[in-house]
């Protein structure tokens, strides 16, 4: 079902490709990149940001959309700013990738046990819950939280919040240049 | 060095020095007094009062372009930065290293929307390669430093620093810095060239064409090219900035292509089996409608960067690289490809460029028209500077195409124009940056009436400088350009494009204290352009009134392909 509504997804909208950054940790950084990225009409479906193992650095995972434009042009685009040290599409077939979600189900009570043994399912956990209304938190890769998030839509989602993605390569490979390993 | 105390503006002035910088295009205001005030006692800078800070990036464009060297302009907050706004994107189209220096409000003001601010890096920043604000006045060397090495290095560009006022005033212990550590900045590539590659797809071409653009001046690669073509023998094509790349003179050269260039340099192109572009980035204007671009040419792709390969057109072989280093290199590569196997016969295709080339000339027909025709000023201007032999700026319209087509440039950094972003007011304060930049040759403007307007207030820069810049106003009362396609694509309806409230441009020069003449018939011309071509006390203003309704032809209209061209009558 998840793969089905990827494929609609991606002709209608063009393909999907996971970039990640190294970029310095300095003010406007983002603003660079996303600035790049609307100018020249890449589709953004999410970016995270946040910290690396060198206080220095900041590592950023963009999730693009692209109808027309070969990845590789975003990637020479983005490297030519300055403040960005590295940057690389992570193949589909070589990365790790997670999300987070939190979405709060407004239900009552006597579905709680029901909605315990679906997180399960989903190695989900319940973070929060009051008489009438519970948060469910899930790590995974988008098509695992897209499968959970439609289970829990007949429970009656009231409010739904994803991280967007983060991702490393597979094996020992790093994005990081040789003068930072 | 030994380090020394002073003040964020002495500091600036010590690093602009440390630059080798010698001119400075600026206006003082409120936010970069501190820095003025440090300017006053530097022996080294020399500081242009000019009247706008657009003409302040442009002059320093034209500093740039005619020397090779970066260009450094100075605003003030607010509007001063905004000013500058035109002329920075002008350059980042056109790769001019420049650096603009801006002053801002004090940094506990930034963000508090005070008077005179902008948020001059969040402006600027699509249209610089890189932009700085200096919010420590410990880090203005090390910033200073790296604009001037982001500016001039890689495939060049504006920058731009900020420093608020209290940066300014803040004490420091300068020392400027003699390395520069960027880790997200690589200006030559780390990819070994795919020479062998391309020197195959150059020996094995029957129909081969070269295609060169702006990054060959960027790259002072001349002599690389002229070596390259010859060993070549192939045509070569150019853009507006790659004029001068190669000598319009030669046999081999056929001049401008794309929407405005000749028949015969379109037709070569699009006919050719193998297009070598060095420097150049397939702009709309020189492919015409991209899908039927040369569609049966194989394509080598030399530029420096990697961000142009394969953008537009896609690379057979992509050569990234600095042409001055990797040209010769692929001339060897070509060369041993030449003596190993023969190339297939060139005849043909030679025998067929010629034709094209007798049979399509560029035309324009002077006698028994009472009007003089700006086709014929250009011309009369290239002979009587013996061939060329002088520096032209222009701005933006039918003017600049026109000098484009029939301006035989021989040497490079010769032919000055706004051409990525055309921006019109251009050929004025051009002019101004290039005389200063190289003050023993000759600087001429062929500039139309729509655009020296434009920044014309700067006539008071080149009076007070007493800079021997002739300006020829190709004055046609209309905004020519925009004219030209009402009567071609909207059925005449000339919308705000008639410019005959022009004021006299005779007496305009009187009132800035300069040189005024006026020609209006083929009689009057010569004798016109000798005497301002005689005048070396300050400039010169020509108005030569044109025949009105010229068209610039040939023509692709936009999104037609290329071979697609309209001619006149």
């Amino acid at each position: 079902m998840v793969s089905d509504m990827e494929k609609t997804e991606s002709a209608q909208n063009g393909s999907t490709h996971t970039i990640s950054l190294l970029v310095e940790n300095k003010p406007g950084v983002l603003h660079r990149i996303s600035g790049l990225f609307s100018r020249r009409g890449y589709n953004i479906a999410s970016l995270t940001v946040g910290p690396t193992e060198h206080p220095e650095y900041s590592r950023m995972t963009i999730v693009v959309r692209l109808s027309s434009k070969p990845v590789e042009q975003v990637v020479r685009q983005v490297q030519k700013l300055v403040p960005v040290v590295e940057v690389r599409e992570l193949r589909p077939e070589d990365l790790i990738e997670r999300e987070l979600l939190l979405v709060k189900i407004n239900t009552p009570e006597k579905n709680h046990a029901e909605l315990r043994a679906l997180a399960e399912t989903y190695e989900a956990n319940i973070v929060d819950v009051s008489p009438d209304a519970l948060v469910v938190e899930a790590t995974g890769p988008a098509g695992k939280l897209d499968a959970l998030e439609e289970r829990l839509a007949s429970y009656g989602i009231q409010e739904l919040c994803r991280s967007g993605r983060i991702a490393l390569e597979r094996g020992f490979k790093t994005l990081a240049p040789p003068n930072l390993k | 060095m030994p380090k020394e105390k002073m003040t964020g503006a002495q500091a600036l002035v010590r690093c602009l020095e440390a630059e080798g910088v010698d001119y400075i295009f600026g206006i003082p205001g409120g936010a970069i007094l501190p820095i003025y005030d440090a300017l006053f006692d530097s022996k080294k800078l020399k500081h242009v009062l000019v009247r706008h800070e657009q003409v302040a990036a442009h002059a320093a464009e034209g500093y740039a372009h005619a020397t090779g060297r970066v260009g450094v302009c100075f605003g003030t907050s607010g509007p001063g930065a905004t000013n500058l706004v035109t002329g920075i994107a002008d350059a980042y189209m056109d790769s001019v290293p420049m650096v603009a220096i801006t002053g801002n409000v004090a940094s506990t003001l930034i963000g508090t929307d005070a008077f005179q601010e902008a948020d001059i890096t969040g402006i600027t920043m699509p249209i610089t390669k890189h932009n700085w604000l200096v919010t420590d006045v410990r880090d203005l060397a090390r910033t200073v430093k790296e604009a001037f090495y982001v500016a001039r290095t890689g495939r060049p560009g504006p920058v731009l620093v900020d420093i608020p006022k209290d940066i300014q005033n803040a004490e420091v212990d300068f020392e400027y810095p003699e390395a520069v550590h960027i880790p997200g900045y690589l200006p030559t590539q780390r990819e070994e060239p795919r020479l062998k590659d391309a020197a195959v797809l150059v020996r094995g071409a029957s129909r081969p064409v070269v295609y060169l653009g702006g990054g060959v001046r960027h790259a002072d690669a001349h002599k690389e090219v002229f070596a390259f073509c010859e060993l070549l023998d192939a045509p070569v094509v150019t853009t507006v900035h790659g004029k001068g790349a190669f000598p319009e003179t030669h046999p081999l050269c056929l001049g401008m292509f794309g929407m405005h260039g000749g028949r015969y340099a379109n037709y070569a192109v699009q006919h050719s089996d193998l297009i070598i572009a060095l420097g150049a980035r397939f702009d709309d204007r020189v492919t015409g409608k991209l899908a039927t671009f040369a569609p049966e040419a194989k394509v080598v792709h030399l530029d420096i960067d990697p961000a142009e390969i394969s953008k537009l057109v896609t690379a057979t072989v992509p050569l990234v690289g600095n042409l001055k280093v990797l040209l010769p290199q692929l001339t060897e590569a070509v060369r041993k490809a030449f003596a190993e196997h023969r190339r297939p016969d060139q005849g043909p295709w030679k025998k067929r460029v010629q034709e094209w080339r007798e049979k399509f000339p560029l035309k324009y027909r002077q006698e028994g028209q009472k009007h003089i025709l700006p086709q014929t000023v250009v011309e009369l201007l290239w002979r009587k500077t013996g061939g060329g032999k002088c520096i032209v700026t222009t701005g933006v319209g039918e003017h600049q195409m026109f000098a484009a087509q029939y301006w035989k440039t021989n040497q490079p950094r010769q032919f000055i124009t706004s051409g990525g972003l055309g921006t019109m007011g251009f050929c004025l304060p051009a002019s101004i940056g290039a005389q200063l930049g190289r003050p023993t040759d000759l600087v001429i403007g062929i500039d139309g009436d729509g655009s020296f307007q434009m920044t014309l207030q700067d006539l008071a820069t080149a009076v007070d400088l007493k800079l021997p810049i002739k300006i020829f106003i190709l004055n046609n009362l209309f905004l020519g350009m925009v004219r030209q396609w009402q009567e071609l694509f909207y059925e005449n309806r000339f919308s705000e494009t008639p410019l005959t409230d022009c004021p006299d441009f005779v007496k305009l020069a009187d009132a800035y204290g300069c040189l005024g003449l006026r020609a209006r018939t083929v009689d009057e011309l010569e004798p016109v352009v000798d005497r301002a071509l005689a005048h070396k006390d300050g400039p010169c203003i020509v108005d030569v009134r044109v025949r009105r309704q010229e068209k610039v032809f040939p023509m692709v209209p936009a999104g037609a392909p290329l071979n697609d061209m309209i001619d006149g009558e």
